[in-house]
């Protein structure tokens, strides 16, 4: 079965962590997400995570930055991306009119929490087109192992 | 199959698979975040499009309605499976219409780690001249 980074998780508590943010949203509670990490919609960067066998890889949709501006650190199993975008609008110009500025600018972090089987040692990081994949190796699930009763 | 997949075909064969009815393939574009501003001799419009390579970016212009369009390309391995997803559609796509003054044979597109930059130059007639006063 083929699934891409682009449908919404299907597992139950998703769907209720989905519906909880709807919820409190439409109601305009603050401060009630699902997860201590998470974000209301429409922050930057916005970040999928998919997982494989081998490895969990973060997609971090940051266009316009220069690669070696990106800063990602991992810190007890926390990965950290940060970095800042500068504006292109002249500012300083008078005889520029701004129409639309929907354009994030300035600092900005965001953290993932790493599943346990993470393997820190193992993280690699590239920046394409203005998405930065981060690629976490996962350690190999433990092999059952029968003792022999002697 | 090769290792390259574009996600718009993965999306596809997941959604004729009918194994998600919510299939990504057919979710509706994300309009781009953009910052448009103005100068003497035309217009400047650049727009977040993170993951659109220059061969899946498509800049149109009908009439006087300018179409941005570009699809998210994405090496994902085959066995991928989402935990976490705030992007949820692979493509973008927003329309802007443009008004007279402004000279659409000249637009100029610039493609630069997923932010494109349109400039969109206005008819010379159009622009404002300084008619310079002489002393005399």
């Amino acid at each position: 079965m083929l699934e891409t980074m682009f449908a919404r998780p299907q597992g139950l508590f998703d769907q209720l962590d989905a519906m909880q943010r709807l919820l409190s949203r439409s109601l305009g509670v603050e401060g009630s997400p699902g997860t201590i990490r998470s974000v209301a919609q429409g922050a930057f960067p916005e970040i999928n995570v998919g997982r494989t066998a081998k490895s969990l890889e973060v997609f971090v949709f940051a266009p316009g930055l220069e690669a070696s501006s990106i800063d990602v650190v991992v810190e007890r199993n926390v990965l950290k991306v940060s970095g800042s975008r500068s504006s292109a609008i002249p500012r300083n110009d008078n005889n520029v009119q701004l129409y639309a500025n929907e354009r994030p600018e300035g600092k900005f972090v965001r953290a993932v929490s790493l599943p346990d089987d993470a393997d820190t040692a193992r993280v690699e990081a590239k920046y394409k087109d203005g998405i930065l994949r981060v690629s976490v190796g996962l350690v190999e699930p433990a092999q059952p192992k029968r003792i022999a009763v002697k | 199959m090769s290792d390259r997949n574009e996600i718009a075909n993965k999306a596809t064969a997941e959604s004729s698979a009918g194994s998600n009815a919510s299939g990504s393939a057919n979710a509706r574009p994300v309009a781009p975040a953009v910052d448009i501003f103005e100068d003497a001799a035309g217009i400047t419009l650049l727009a977040d499009m993170p993951g659109v390579s220059r061969d899946s970016l498509d800049v149109r212009l009908d009439g006087d309605a300018l179409a941005v369009e570009g699809r998210v390309e994405l090496q994902l391995p085959e066995d991928m499976r989402a935990v976490w997803a705030e992007v949820q559609a692979p493509r973008f796509r927003r329309v802007f219409t443009l008004s007279r003054e402004l000279d659409p044979a000249r637009i100029e597109a610039n493609l630069k780690d997923g932010v494109l930059q349109l400039r969109i130059p206005k008819h010379a007639q159009a622009q404002a001249r300084r008619i310079e006063v002489r002393a005399g």
